[in-house]
């Protein structure tokens, strides 16, 4: 499983005719198990960006490649649940085919399994957020695209939840591309960290990091953020 | 316990008003009783009923089923929407009287033209308010359905179909009260059965109480349609509404 993305430029066009640059230059490539962080200002075309990649748009200038046959999870920034079915009945929708020795251990993982049989309009936004999680983990995907899954949290919450988030990746070898707007979650969760500019989006910079997610240390990560947090962005 | 409260001041009003008025233009209600169990007795009061019911449940179906594809379709397609737009404007305006003529004189007086022309007095609102409801289809989650992969059916019955639900439901609800006002017209044009018919003997013999039976159980039976059908109904679609937050 492979994602070649190659896109030359993206606009949309205002209601005035006038054009709108969301995305310049973007290049990359991901493989199968690689975790990619997509790190930039708010407003620079990473929303943009992701639903090309999930093709729900395809009104772009260049071409992404994605493997045949690749199964697709994606939590959307919002969480987009149906609010006419439960969160079970959300999850299963999507993944039909899940079992649910499955289901009920993803509950666990993503603490839900009390909440199985309420409306998402009894969920507070961290549950609602967990729910969408849980959706795109249940239909095992083979490219899982998590746009700012953590965003506006409380601290204890989006941390939980984000060594749950890490959980699930690890456990199953998936591609990945996550957007963060922070530095922590992005050099605690990914492999390879895609630095956007502000809009029209390019990439700046990309920073591997070598270490294996499960291994890395707290002094390296911190050692790693204080590197990062020197790059001098806006003069790349 | 409010309803029959309110429906014991209505007899009396009636009752009052016919010893006002006089018994030839206002029958008392014991009179008409008597004739609306005469009527039932002979068995014509349900054969005009049921007649009349059938062709109210075929000319709503059949509106209900092609006015909402087409509104659907309308909303969802810019080039169906201008295609369509001025032929839903003419039969927004359009009397009803108009259609039914038309179609009784280009379609003979058969059961056919009388639905057919029921069914086009109720079609374009049918078609508004699909419309509306397509336009106000939410894009994001269509995305939702299109990044997991549902497939057509299952999105189109999932995602799509709950979302219309109010405004199949606003249809059905104003759609409803209009077909049982056009129905007894068209009866009374060119059917020969029927509460409409059965109306129009009535004046034609200037019999009161037969009016008033036949308009008195049209009244009861729809009344009692919207009471145990429609508004059970409409609480169904919404169910989920009342659990939420
Ligand atoms: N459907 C759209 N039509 C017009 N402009 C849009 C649309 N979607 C996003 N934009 C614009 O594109 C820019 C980038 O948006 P987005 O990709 O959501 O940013 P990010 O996710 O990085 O915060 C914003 O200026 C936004 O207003
Ligand atoms: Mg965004």
């Amino acid at each position: 499983m492979q994602l070649e993305v190659n896109i030359t430029g993206k606009s949309f066009e205002s209601a005035a005719g006038k054009r709108h640059d969301v995305l310049d230059n973007v290049t990359f490539t991901l493989n199968a198990g690689e975790v990619g962080v997509l790190f930039g200002p708010s407003g620079c075309g990473k929303s943009t960006l992701l639903k090309i990649l999930a093709g729900l748009d395809g009104n772009y200038r260049g071409h992404v490649t994605r493997s045949p046959g690749m199964r697709l999870g994606m939590v959307f920034q919002e969480p987009r649940l149906l609010p006419w079915r439960t969160v079970e009945e959300n999850v299963r929708l999507a993944a039909p085919d899940v079992d649910d020795g499955t289901l009920a251990a993803l509950f666990e993982v993503l603490e839900l399994s009390a909440h199985c049989n309420h409306f998402p309009g009894e969920l507070s936004l961290g549950l609602a957020r967990r729910v969408a999680l849980a959706r795109a983990f249940a239909i095992e995907p083979d490219f899982l695209i998590l746009d700012e899954p953590l965003a506006s949290l409380d601290n204890a919450l989006a941390g939980r939840l984000r060594d749950q988030v890490a959980t699930l990746v690890a456990s199953r070898k998936m591609m990945t591309l996550l957007v963060t707007h922070d530095l922590d979650d992005a050099v605690r969760l990914g492999d390879r960290l895609f630095f956007l500019s502000p809009r029209p989006a390019r990439i700046l910079h990309v920073e591997t990091i070598v270490t294996p997610r499960a291994t890395r240390s707290e002094p390296e990560i911190d050692e790693i953020k204080r590197q990062l947090s020197q790059l001098d962005l806006a003069n790349m | 316990m409010l309803r029959l409260l309110s429906f014991a001041l209505f007899v009396a009003t009636w009752w009052i008003a016919s010893l006002v008025i006089g018994d030839a233009k206002l029958p008392a209600p014991p009179a008409v009783l008597s004739v609306l169990i005469a009527e039932a007795r002979s068995g014509a009061l349900f054969v005009n009923l049921g007649a009349t019911l059938a062709r109210v449940a075929l000319a709503f179906t059949l509106a209900m089923a092609i006015g909402s594809a087409i509104g659907y379709l309308m909303g969802r397609v810019s080039l169906a929407n201008r295609l369509g737009d001025p032929w839903l404007i003419l039969l927004l305006n359009l009397p009803a009287l108009v259609v039914i003529v038309l179609a009784y004189i280009w379609a003979g007086l058969t059961e056919v033209a009388a639905i057919a022309a029921i069914a086009i007095n109720k079609l374009p609102t049918a078609v508004v308010t699909l419309r509306e409801g397509a336009r106000a289809l939410d894009p994001a989650l269509d995305e939702m359905a299109t990044a997991f992969a549902l497939p057509r059916g299952r999105a189109f019955r999932h995602v799509i179909l709950p979302q219309l639900a109010p405004y199949i439901a606003a249809a059905a609800r104003s759609g409803l009260s209009l077909v049982w006002k056009i129905v007894l017209v068209a009866e009374y044009l060119g059917r020969p059965n029927g509460v409409g018919f059965e109306i129009g003997v009535a004046f034609q013999l200037f019999d009161i109480p037969l009016l008033l039976a036949y308009s008195l159980s049209f009244a009861g039976v729809v009344l009692v349609i919207e009471t145990l059908m429609v508004q059970p109904f409409e609480t169904r679609l919404t169910r989920w509404r009342l659990r939420a937050a």
